[in-house]
């Protein structure tokens, strides 16, 4: 009976863990989709976004806490999507605008010079030192029958499908998410319909951000973080969008599930270590199958 | 008859990288008519088109729209004003719907005003879209590929519509087709600039035509004038 319950827990802990990959993977998804660019800074934005969380939680800095606002992390939302849209518009704007007319490269590199100015930055701001967003919800867990899941599991799972949701409904139903869509499938065609591609690529890179803001966030609340862990997961993120298919929302969803289930089933089989081991496998395997992933174009 | 000058171009030299493309250009377009550029592959005919829209710029010379100087404006700010194109191989959106693709296309601030109207018009040019709707784009066939694309411009709400070789790769029913419906839409007050390598056909379809010749223009004319040039007949009817 236990190994029933505990498989239960497996399964289910592991789509809900999916959804966490799916909110840090979409805003990866997008850019690509968009501006076919891989935006290696994207793990360390999104970590940007858990230490405002963080910030706005115990209002710590240089080590020490000056002020402890005690502002809950999802309500912190409220101000830090703001703050990385703006970010993201400024980034897009600014530093990626240029850099296209550069070269194929040049969005690259910028991109890895905003990872480590985020990294060097955080870590001098906030310290080395492990952190936690630990809200009181963040320890609790969750009981359906005689299956237990981490409470923040579910969050996860309910804030990527409401991001998806509303995601999708935006970019099939405003002009400018139809704006994007076009301009992501025929670029040429796009500016000739009278669509203002600079600003449609400083758009869909703030939607990313603000994608990235509520990922930090649900992050900080579910695993414990550092000023580098934005690396680790921007591999997780790459494996969700590979798998998925580049360019497809609905794929990344159901990258994001397949990889949690391979990351809980795989430590439940094979113990914890071997954890990521599975999960990294199952990224390679889909490469050399179906490298263009489940529903990719 | 005196018509009116919509578009004019003066004098321009467009290059592509380091290459010289178009040499001292000039043409007009005349209000409501429908004006053929006919030429080679290599003749320069799509870069004088992407120059008018706005996706090149002349190095020299000068783009008048309307009276108004165009000459450096961007893509978009050249569709707000009323110049749209139907690009060389179509340019569908592929995994958008058939009614998204035509939606996209009252995109400008203009032209989103009009978007039930002029898709109401767009629809009676071509029903077969209507019945299509939502379908997927890339699964039409090439000629309503081409009706779509062309419907997406009418969305835009143009005064002045740019049409690059609409007749590639599709069989002669479905070109007569699509030159009707080009006459339709002229009939609405829509001034044609069609670009065509298909002599025969072009002179009999426009008012007046441009011939392009390694990005210089060599000749011009009324059709009925250009099919009697002796330098015509010889280079394209093989006479």
């Amino acid at each position: 009976m236990t190994f029933l319950t505990d498989l239960s827990a497996a399964i289910l802990t592991g789509i809900f863990l999916g959804g966490l990959y799916v909110l840090i993977a979409l805003g990866l998804s997008i850019v690509f989709g968009v501006m076919r660019l891989i935006n290696v800074a994207h793990g360390d934005l999104v970590i940007l976004g858990t230490y405002f969380a963080f910030f706005a939680m115990t209002g710590e800095l240089f080590g020490h806490a000056f002020a402890p606002f005690g502002l809950d992390p999802i309500l912190s939302l409220v101000i830090i999507i703001p703050l990385l849209f703006g970010i993201g518009f400024v980034i897009q704007k600014y530093l990626m605008r240029r850099a296209f007319e550069i070269s194929m490269e040049a969005p690259l590199l910028i991109a890895l010079g905003i990872s480590l100015v985020i990294q060097n930055s955080v870590q001098l701001l906030w310290t080395p030192y492990s952190r936690g967003l630990t809200a009181p919800y963040a320890l609790q867990n969750l009981s359906i029958g005689t299956v237990h899941a981490p409470l923040v599991y579910l969050l996860d799972f309910i804030a990527a499908t409401i991001m998806v949701f509303l995601l999708r409904e935006f970019m099939s139903r405003t002009y400018l998410g139809r704006a994007i869509t076009a301009a992501s499938q025929n670029k040429r065609s796009a500016k000739l319909m009278g669509i203002n591609i600079d600003r449609v690529y400083a758009f869909a890179f703030a939607i990313a951000m603000i994608t990235a803001a509520v990922a930090g966030v649900f992050l900080g609340l579910t695993f414990p973080f550092t000023p580098t862990s934005g690396v680790s997961f921007l591999i997780i993120a790459f494996g969700t969008v590979i798998i998925g298919g580049l360019g497809s929302m609905l794929g990344t969803f159901i990258g994001g599930m397949i990889l949690g289930l391979a990351q809980t089933l795989g430590g439940y089989f094979a113990g914890t270590t071997a954890q990521m081991l599975i999960l990294y496998v199952i990224v390679l395997v889909v490469l050399a199958v179906r490298p263009q992933g489940i529903f990719g174009r | 008859m005196a018509q009116k000058v919509l578009l004019k171009v003066s004098n321009i030299d467009v290059f592509q990288g380091t290459f010289q493309a178009l040499w001292d250009i000039s043409l007009e377009v005349r209000s409501g008519e429908m004006l053929a550029l006919i030429g080679a592959n290599t003749a320069g005919k799509s870069t004088l088109l992407d120059t008018i829209s706005g996706l090149l710029h002349p190095t020299k010379g000068k783009i008048e729209f309307g009276g108004k100087d165009i000459t450096n404006l961007e893509p978009h700010e050249v569709v707000e004003l009323g110049i749209t194109q139907i690009p060389e191989g179509r340019g569908i959106f592929p995994e958008m719907t058939v009614i998204d693709n035509i939606i996209i296309g009252s995109y400008s601030r203009r032209a989103r005003y009009k978007k039930d109207e002029n898709l109401k018009r767009v629809y009676q040019h071509f029903p077969i879209l209507e019945k299509r709707k939502k379908q997927t784009a890339k699964t039409l066939s090439g000629g309503e590929q081409q009706m779509l694309v062309i419907a997406r411009g009418l969305m835009a709400d143009p005064k002045l519509m740019l049409l690059d070789e609409i007749s590639l790769g599709l069989a002669p029913i479905v070109i007569n087709e699509l030159f009707q419906a080009l006459k339709e839409i002229r009939e609405t007050g829509i001034t044609i600039l069609f670009v065509e390598q298909n002599v025969r056909r072009t002179l009999q379809e426009a008012d007046r035509a441009y011939i392009l010749e390694t990005g210089r223009v060599t000749l011009s004319g009324t059709a009925a004038q250009l099919r009697e040039e002796e330098e015509v007949k010889k280079a394209y009817f093989g006479i």
